[in-house]
């Protein structure tokens, strides 16, 4: 009995804050829009009865997302976002990573101390803080003006280059971490046993070192793919009007078209959208706790 | 008549394969290796042996290049290696946690060195499983090293480091994470792999009974010196100093004052209440010089009566006995409480045997039986 209320309690918080709220979204995604409140058709009564309810719903709003190319655009472009955020990410969090794990052992939790205090400021603060440095007066512009390495102060706020620099600021700590820890774990023979074999310091690198952190990579990626690809915050306060992300698009329909149907079509593709990578995410992990077994 | 003993040690026209010159290791202050030189032959089964921290690691890994002497030469084939980096070198290292890479197979992590080599794959393929077969892991070659046992796991390091075919092959503490039945057996593998394939071998060991079973010639390490290099028997038998005699097996270790009394002939003083001890020693020891008495408990007799003829003859009551099975160790007390072992073959059994605590025993060896040594 005390088991099953053990196991019950993460479930219910999944059907209570997960399954319970889809289904909402995912009803209102089949109705049609109203001038009304809440803004949509139709309402569940029991006057009508449950026949006449479900009769009402349709697919309306998924061919409606099909046929405007603003969405699949939008979809698309969000895609090449998170991948290339992912994939920069990576690059610049594997040498730190690397670095941490090299590091002599008394270092190493002021280093890690140093990965995880950012996020003891708000995320929005910190973001907000990059239109600061980002801005044409921003503090980078200046710096490159005064030391006389640019001479016109470069736009970088409110383009995509600055939607790549905030996300992969934000995402990081959750690249580096379990890089970290792949590395960490690495015993160092193995390296000394590559190299006694031929290997040379970047043949040992990529034959050994690369493999056993690629779970380390992998989780890594998906940290940041994840959260990247429905990102809303950091497009719409450092991306311009050309940055077209699927989480801006989400949240326009609902609070400037008040179009709560579309927009939660739009919700529920992209939740589709990230089941793929989510249960790849899960399979990585399930297979490397079987392997450390 | 055996045709030729293997003693290359002996022979002055002989060219060490290797060979340390005034090779000193500094770790900060620390002095890790001492001003130390030191010639190994090809074919030969080199034992380092000596507590944790004497240095040998040290050499180990100077040898394969991981460290650089402070001072001093390392040569190979009579080329200076100092420079030469790990990969450049025709040696290979069998890794005390065996060093086996997880995310390959058996037979790829065999072939992992050949392929650095550029070798056409069907050679690769060869000499992958020659080794197999040299390991007897033929059964194993798809499996990954956590697939296997600790015992496995060590043939695949040994396949794997021999499979470059090596100038010479460091093994470190190979055997350690074996148990003991396995440890046996696989040391005479090893013996068996070394005489089949030619190969220099040189062990890192603290296991003096590996040591002496498996190697040709061992160096007793300490505090980054070699302390004696001699062939396990001269080690045993006639060891340089009170430390190496302790170190290596069981030892009674009897301090006293030696005085002449013929040509290679000594007596002891070590009680005035006691006769002196007589013993043989080829070292000249000055009238008067401390020395010290080393007797291994196995050349100790023990008997109820007191024996006639014996060169060295004490009284003692048996204080303990540790029976081991084959054998038995006898402590005995002096008069005077110095502790004496002696060992004896427990040829009856147990319920029959002559001595039991408490019993006045004599206890007697002869004048060749101890070896005199002065520190």
């Amino acid at each position: 009995m005390r088991r099953f209320a053990l196991i019950a309690v993460p479930y219910i918080w999944l059907l209570a804050l997960f399954l319970v709220p889809f289904l909402i979204v995912f009803k209102i995604s089949l109705s049609d829009i109203a001038l009304a409140r809440p803004p949509y058709m139709p309402q569940f009564s029991w006057a009508d009865g449950v026949w006449d309810f479900l009769s009402q719903l349709d697919l309306e709003n998924f061919t409606f997302l099909a046929s405007d190319d603003l969405y699949w655009k939008a979809y698309l472009s969000s895609l090449k976002i998170a991948l290339t955020s992912t994939v920069i990410t990576l690059f610049v969090a594997y040498p730190i990573a690397y670095g941490m794990a090299r590091a002599p052992q008394e270092w190493r939790p002021t280093l890690m101390m140093l990965v995880i205090l950012p996020f003891w400021t708000s995320f929005l603060i910190r973001v907000y803080s990059w239109m600061g440095i980002l801005s044409n007066e921003g503090f980078l512009n200046q710096f490159l003006l005064g030391i006389g390495a640019i001479s016109e102060p470069l736009t970088i706020l409110n383009t995509n280059s600055a939607v790549y620099i905030g996300i992969v600021y934000t995402y990081l700590p959750f690249m580096i971490l379990p890089i970290y820890a792949a590395l960490d774990r690495l015993d160092a023979s193995l390296i000394e046993a590559a190299e006694d074999l031929g290997c040379s310091r970047l043949q040992a690198f990529w034959l050994v070192t690369i493999p056993l952190s690629k779970n380390g990579i992998i989780a890594g990626s998906f940290l940041v793919f994840i959260p990247a690809l429905g990102e809303f915050v950091i497009p719409s306060l450092l991306g311009g009007s050309g940055t077209l992300m699927i989480g801006k698009v989400l949240w326009e329909e609902f609070f400037n078209n008040r179009d709560w149907p579309v927009a939660s079509a739009v919700a529920v593709v992209l939740l589709l959208i990230l089941i793929i990578p989510i249960v790849l995410f899960q399979r990585n992990q399930q297979k490397q706790s079987e392997e450390e077994s | 008549m055996p045709a030729s003993v293997f003693a290359p040690w002996n022979d002055p026209s002989e060219k060490p394969l290797i060979r340390f010159r005034n090779v000193t290791k500094r770790f900060g202050d620390f002095t890790a290796i001492d001003d130390l030189s030191l010639d190994i032959f090809e074919r030969e089964f080199f034992a380092l042996l000596g507590p944790s921290g004497c240095g040998k690691t040290t050499m180990m890994r100077m040898l394969a290049g991981f460290e650089s002497p402070s001072d001093g030469s390392i040569e190979l084939a009579g080329q200076d290696i100092v420079s030469v980096p790990p990969n450049k070198r025709a040696v290979n290292m069998m890794f005390q946690s065996y060093a086996l890479f997880p995310h390959l197979t058996i037979w790829d992590n065999i072939a992992f060195g050949l392929r650095r080599d550029k070798r056409p794959k069907l050679d690769i393929a060869d000499r992958v499983e020659e080794m197999l077969k040299l390991t007897r892991l033929e059964k194993f070659a798809r499996r990954k090293p956590h697939q296997i046992s600790g015992g496995q796991r060590q043939r695949v390091a040994l396949a794997r480091s021999l499979a470059k075919a090596p100038k010479l092959l460091l093994l470190d503490e190979p055997l350690g994470a074996l148990d003991k039945k396995l440890r046996q057996d696989t040391q005479f593998e090893l013996m068996d792999i070394q005489e089949k394939t030619g190969t220099t071998f040189v062990i890192v060991t603290h296991d003096q009974e590996e040591a002496m079973t498996v190697a040709s010639r061992v160096a007793v390490m300490d505090e980054g010196r070699l302390i004696q290099v001699a062939t396990p028997d001269a080690i045993y038998e006639a060891p340089n100093s009170v430390y190496v005699a302790d170190f290596i097996g069981d030892v009674n270790i009897i301090a006293g004052i030696a005085s002449s009394t013929g040509p290679g002939r000594y007596k002891i003083a070590w009680r005035e209440d006691q006769a002196p001890f007589v013993a043989m020693s080829d070292k000249p020891f000055s009238e008067g010089a401390e020395c010290y008495l080393a007797i291994r408990p196995e050349k100790v007799q023990i008997s109820a009566q007191k024996p006639d003829e014996a060169a060295n003859t004490v009284q003692g009551t048996v204080l303990d006995i540790a029976y081991l099975g084959n054998i038995s160790t006898y402590i005995v007390e002096l008069a005077n409480g110095t502790q004496i072992k002696a060992q004896i073959a427990n040829t009856r059994r147990i319920s029959n045997r002559s001595f039991t605590w408490e019993d006045t025993v004599w206890l007697s060896w002869s004048d060749t039986a101890g070896i005199l040594l002065d520190g």
